[in-house]
């Protein structure tokens, strides 16, 4: 055990310290998602410049070119939340496509997309699930069939975050209709200003609060070059684990933030002139939170030092998603439960507290606990590949 | 930055384990329960020998002056095998407490403590929970009154009394005027007593011992977290084991979800624990602000999932979980004994909270 990072990284600390002063006018004043696109450009440009974005992604590709270091990461990921700045830009562009062509992408490829992905000059969406492929992805049905040097894809895909403001789509489709399921399967990198393309809102329990825009996403007749396939043909099953990987680290969230707003809340939180805090028997439910939050927050540094070793975390590491988002969902029920009749408020009256952020965070923990894996399918991962309990049989077929 | 186990760590572990595993089998927890106390001395004598009754006494004592995090290991290895030990009270809660008080006298004490010639019993309840009239009192330099679950006393060569919150007694445990009567619970692996004292003059009385009392019960408390981590622990193994053999309608039961998803709840709320008491034990040596808080936090946190855990492995086996002959129940028992040792889990998070400044309305 030793919980000190060491004078090398203390001073990247105070580099990375200092950079968040320098430039404290450059950055968006808004969210990433409503900055004006000039602004955001120019502000992961400059962060990719210091090496604080896209640190490990080699130059030529439009990164910094830096060694991977997760100490690094984990510094500027402090220090950046501690100065309430977002690093980077976390859409699913840089977070899943860009690792996925690195890994799988040919060099026109990396040299076309991962910069100006980077920058957020391209935008992307996922298309992966389809209403009749959720848990059971590789039985997904929309089909790319061959036309001369193109496809043409014909299906529908669902839950494609950010679709109507997106340039490209990764897509999953069917290429090889008489091979097995899993073998089947397509890695596509598609313009969404292709005809035949049609992007429907999916009007999600959030609502019109929050930030998760969802969308279903209809092809009549789309043609893309076969020249876009990510890898093989065929091969787009494998290649969207390594995807989907990235969805689920991606996923870590800041529990420790969540709580520190939730003591706030119960401090603030006056009912018949008393704060919630001040009741006993919410004050127990906070501590009884206030222990899992710390038991994820040092597992993520259990978690860090395993990868710091090269060891593998085993068992220990296919538990986090399922428990920090249950956690998640379980402290905005408290705030919701202390903020009470007045907490469901769902319009932006004097009487909403924090605009509507707690009951947005419950529906969206909820949609976390669902999305990148169920936590039911969590539980059969854990338990398969954790502990090496057997399979289900696959019923016989009728 | 490294927040984990060091090679010595891990060797330790491997060693305890392996050491418990061959000398202390169930079958032998079972002959330990029906003696008057399951405190076995061989085993402690073997114990000593192996630097663990020592663990946290000064090398210049004859101890190994390990750290927390090390004891929490033996802890989680005698939880893990159940094993009946005075561990809890004259490993930890003493040793912790005699090496707060600033006295020449606590030398031979400590010494004994590593060699394994000397045990001592612990009587702290009432600072926590004074019940059926208990409690204790000193006049004229004489001890009155009863402390009830006290720790590992029967056995014990002197007893560490608290008589409040600032004040700290030794006591000869054969003097005249004390008696020590096994209080039995559910749990048959762990030793507690009920001991009177009728105007007993102590070997020794510490006044201004609050920081020594209140370390020594920081540092218990991680240490019976560490205990109950182990006991799950072992609970989780011992239903996949038996998920993974036991067949019902032609299958095996682990293959079907209702099961194998009991057993993802169990270590998916285990192994998180493990990393909070890692970080508790390692902060009560390293960072002993944050040790009230965290002690606290750790110990209600494993009560809360050690529960849910000793009863979801007892469903996985279904009914032969619930016989005797089965030995999952003194794991289960264990666990929930434990619960109430050092503290239930209301009680330490209402200190938890009053800690922060929650309590108060503003």
């Amino acid at each position: 055990m030793d919980l000190e990072f060491g004078e090398r990284y203390e001073a990247f600390r105070q580099e990375v310290r200092q950079f968040l002063t320098d430039h404290e006018d450059r950055r968006p004043t808004t969210s990433l998602s409503e900055a004006p696109p000039g602004q955001l450009s120019d502000w992961l440009c400059l962060q990719i410049e210091h090496g604080y974005w896209a640190r490990t992604i080699p130059k030529e590709y439009g990164g910094f070119g830096g060694e991977p270091d997760l100490l690094e990461t984990v510094i500027m990921d402090e220090e950046f939340n501690r100065a309430h700045v977002t690093r980077g830009y976390g859409a699913q562009g840089p977070s899943m496509l860009v690792p996925t062509l690195l890994a799988h992408g040919t060099e026109e490829q990396k040299k076309r997309w991962i910069a100006p992905t980077l920058r957020a000059e391209t935008i992307w969406c996922q298309g992966y699930s389809e209403p009749g492929a959720g848990s059971d992805l590789a039985s997904l049905q929309t089909r790319a069939s061959e036309d001369g040097d193109d496809f043409i894809i014909n299906g529908q895909k669902i839950w494609t975050s950010t679709a109507d403001t997106s340039d490209m789509m990764f897509i999953l489709v069917r290429t090889e209709p008489d091979a097995t399921k899993h073998a089947g399967i397509s890695y596509v990198l598609l313009p969404m200003e292709t005809e035949g393309i049609d992007v429907q809102p999916l009007r999600t329990m959030s609502g019109d609060i929050g930030e998760n825009s969802f969308n279903q996403v209809f092809f009549t007749d789309v043609r893309v070059p076969q020249a876009n396939v990510v890898g093989s043909r065929g091969e787009g099953w494998k290649i969207a684990n390594t995807t989907l990987k990235h969805e689920r680290n991606s996923l870590n969230s800041n529990g420790e933030g969540t709580f520190l707003r939730l003591v706030r809340l119960m401090k603030n939180e006056i009912t018949n002139g008393v704060p919630a805090i001040a009741s006993p028997v919410y004050r127990d439910r906070l501590m009884r939170l206030q222990a899992r939050m710390l038991t994820m927050k040092h597992h993520g540094m259990r978690m860090l030092t395993c990868n710091l070793r090269g060891e593998a975390p085993g068992v220990a590491g296919l538990i986090v998603k399922l428990q920090n988002c249950q956690l998640n969902f379980d402290m905005a029920s408290l705030a919701i439960d202390v903020m009470g009749e007045l907490g469901v408020l769902y319009d932006h009256t004097k009487y909403e507290r924090e605009r509507g952020f707690w009951q947005a965070h419950s529906f969206f923990s909820l949609g976390l606990i669902i999305g990148g894996g169920t936590a039911q399918i969590q539980k059969n991962i854990i338990a398969e590949r954790g502990l090496g309990l057997p399979r289900e049989p696959k019923p016989a077929k009728a | 930055m490294d927040f984990g186990l060091s090679e010595d760590q891990v060797l330790l572990d491997k060693t305890v384990r392996g050491f418990l595993a061959d000398q202390v089998p169930i079958e032998r927890v079972r002959e330990l329960r029906e003696l008057d106390c399951p405190n076995d001395p061989g085993l402690w004598k073997s114990l000593s020998e192996l630097g663990l009754t020592g663990i946290l006494v000064p090398e210049a004592l004859g101890g190994s002056e390990l750290k927390l995090l090390d004891a929490a290991l033996v802890a989680q290895a005698l939880g893990y095998a159940a094993t009946p030990s005075a561990f809890l009270s004259s490993s930890v809660i003493a040793p912790i407490a005699l090496r707060a008080l600033d006295s020449e006298r606590i030398e031979p004490w400590l010494a004994g403590l590593a060699t394994g010639d000397l045990r001592i019993g612990v009587a702290m309840m009432e600072l926590i929970s004074s019940r059926e009239g208990a409690g204790l009192r000193v006049e004229g330099g004489e001890l009155h009154g009863k402390s009830m679950m006290a720790l590992d006393a029967c056995s014990a060569d002197l007893l560490m009394v608290a008589i409040d919150e600032d004040t700290l007694a030794i006591v000869d445990r054969g003097a005249d005027g004390v008696s020590v009567s096994r209080l039995r619970t559910t749990d048959a692996t762990r030793c507690t007593a009920e001991v009177v004292f009728e105007g007993v003059r102590p070997l020794e009385l510490f006044e201004g011992a609050r920081s020594a009392i209140g370390r020594s019960l920081e540092a218990g408390r991680i240490i019976l977290a560490a205990d109950v981590l182990g006991a799950c622990e072992s609970m989780i193994d011992q239903a996949v084991r038996y998920a993974g053999q036991r067949k019902q309608f032609d299958r095996l039961i682990g293959s079907f979800q209702a099961v194998k998803h009991m057993c993802s709840e169990m270590i998916a709320e285990l192994e998180p624990a493990r990393s909070l008491l890692w970080y508790a034990a390692h902060a009560f040596t390293a960072m002993p602000d944050e040790a009230p808080l965290l002690s606290r936090l750790v110990l209600s946190h494993l009560a809360e999932i050690g529960r849910e855990i000793a009863s979801t492995s007892t469903q996985v086996h279904g009914g032969i979980g619930w016989t005797d002959e089965q030995n999952l129940h003194f794991w289960f028992k264990r666990i929930g004994v434990a619960r109430h040792l050092l503290g239930g889990p209301e009680t330490l998070r209402e200190q938890a909270a009053s800690l922060q400044g929650f309590d108060s309305a503003s």
